[in-house]
């Protein structure tokens, strides 16, 4: 049972004496095994909320805890996937893979057996001794995937994944993290700006504002999706030609817009 | 206003014009008499000199028996200097209150010239080992430490929070992710710290050594034989060139292995 809650949380910066406030007020729950989006326009705070729950930043008010204990700090229950993939240059493709894997003290035998799992799952088979510099940036975030699902973590943290790629490889990757969501059923707090991504990847959409960074509205999208049985169509475009994917990317679009996301596109 | 690269037969002839117009204006001063040829020898005077060391000993050795027992302490100093800049420099950089220690007293020492330890090397070791070890080791040690230390700070921060999410160790951590990333500084950092102790070396000799070709060259001054003192030089430079290169190699090829 791994859940996220952020509990009444805030964060506050100080500079030059003046006070800014990055989040206010940011209360939800993500369920055990839930699939939740945030979408929202840049610099509203939600990769801020995901490095939260990563512990790699702290709330200057209220709490993140996943599980009901506090976040202090990084580790590998809490994975991440990083948008600039972070794979260390320097190892190879296994060697990234296997590296959270020791740390767990996991033996060999079974190091192996997963790691070969999900990098069969992955498309990753015969890249194994390649050096990241040698993959191209949709392989590289494959392995970046790779390197956190083999943890077994209790949550996946995925901060905009997909940003750094082009707009095919993107669909792609969309298409697979789906059929890996769906094999391996896991809590993931997943951040991206790309509204259509979020309706198509997620159970429930966030949608943040910024100035102050806060919830405007939480968007329930597996019942539509159930409901309207997307998951029959193989394809992101068929899915996208759905009628009721149309109505809801509209309606997330149309609150991202009178928060006032200049920027958004 | 920079200049168009010459052509590489310009460049080859403007050489040759620089190299043999010294060569001439030695040679000429050397004949002219105004001095003893003991004192001021032509160049050739040096390369006979330099032939009949390799054969002959002199001051105990013959000059490669010199060389090397330079170079043994060069290896020591050197490798001592490695041994401790490489581990203390992460150190330093992974925990906060360790550079807050060290800083001060390094601070302190870098900035003393290897051969202003002299005097100190020659109370504590006499004519011993230890004492051109020590010189070359004050010499090697600061690049070294220097390199380690701010190659390892400057690893971009994503690779830290990926290390720290995968719950790598504070051995891990500096062993897997603040070495690698930082070889590049490092190996740059060795080739000075190489041409630093080299030059670190001579020096230490001259004073506390009783083989080696700093003292080959104190010898040679003490029988007023220039030339022996500029075979000793010539050997000197030779010997350094070839660490560098060796040392530029390896630069080279961990720069490939990379793909940088």
């Amino acid at each position: 049972m791994a859940s996220i809650t952020f509990q009444g949380v805030e964060r506050v910066f100080h500079q030059n004496g003046k006070a800014f406030v990055a989040l206010k007020d940011v209360n939800l729950v993500v369920q055990d095994r839930e699939f939740v989006a945030i979408v929202g326009p840049s610099g509203c705070g939600k990769t801020t909320c995901m490095r939260m729950a990563a512990g790699l930043e702290h709330p200057t008010g209220g709490s993140v805890s996943v599980d009901s204990e506090i976040v202090t700090g990084p580790g590998p229950d809490r994975a991440v996937v990083f948008q600039a993939f972070a794979l260390f240059p320097w190892k190879t493709v296994w060697d990234n893979v296997e590296f959270g894997l020791i740390s767990l003290g996991v033996d060999k035998a079974e190091r192996r057996r997963r790691i070969e799992h999900y990098i069969e799952l992955m498309g990753l088979h015969g890249y194994e001794q390649a050096y990241p510099h040698q993959l191209s940036g949709g392989m590289q975030q494959r392995v970046a995937i790779a390197r956190a699902y083999v943890l077994d973590p209790k949550v996946l943290l995925m901060d905009e994944p997909f940003g750094a790629l082009d707009a095919q490889t993107r669909v792609v990757m969309q298409e697979e993290l789906v059929r890996l969501a769906r094999q391996h059923p896991r809590t993931v707090l997943f951040i991206t700006h790309a509204v259509e991504e979020a309706v198509y990847l997620a159970d429930r959409i966030v949608v943040m504002t910024g100035r102050p960074g806060t919830i405007r509205e939480i968007i329930d999208v597996k019942s539509i999706r159930t409901q309207e049985n997307w998951d029959q169509h193989a394809r992101i475009e068929d899915v996208m030609d759905q009628p009721s994917f149309v109505h809801l990317r509209s309606h997330v679009w149309k609150l991202l817009r009178s928060s006032g996301a200049a920027d958004a596109h | 206003m920079l200049q168009p690269r010459l052509p590489a037969a310009r460049t080859a002839w403007l050489t040759l014009v620089g190299a043999g117009g010294f060569l001439l204006i030695w040679t000429l001063a050397a004949l002219s008499g105004m001095t003893s040829r003991n004192f001021l020898p032509t160049p050739w005077d040096v390369v006979i000199r330099f032939a009949q060391l390799v054969v002959e000993p002199f001051a105990g050795f013959t000059l490669f028996q010199h060389l090397l027992s330079s170079f043994r302490r060069f290896a020591t100093g050197f490798v001592l200097a490695v041994a401790v800049g490489i581990p203390l420099g992460l150190l330093m950089a992974w925990f906060v209150w360790v550079d807050r220690i060290v800083s001060p007293a390094f601070d302190a020492i870098r900035f003393v010239a290897p051969i202003a330890w002299v005097p100190f090397a020659a109370l504590w070791f006499g004519t011993g080992i230890g004492g051109p070890v020590l010189i070359i080791f004050m010499g090697a040690f600061p690049p070294v430490l220097i390199n380690t230390y701010r190659g390892a700070k400057n690893v971009d921060r994503k690779y830290i929070e990926a290390a720290q999410m995968l719950g790598a160790s504070h051995f891990r951590a500096m062993t897997q992710v603040l070495l690698p990333a930082a070889v590049p500084s490092i190996v740059a950092g060795l080739r000075i710290s190489a041409g630093l102790g080299w030059q670190s070396l001579v020096g230490a000799e001259l004073i506390v050594a009783s083989s080696g070709v700093g003292y080959l060259m104190v010898k040679g001054q003490a029988a007023v034989s220039t030339a022996t003192v500029m075979s000793g030089m010539a050997a000197i430079g030779v010997v350094g060139v070839l660490i560098d290169i060796a040392l530029r190699r390896l630069q080279q090829s961990i720069e490939t292995r990379r793909g940088l």
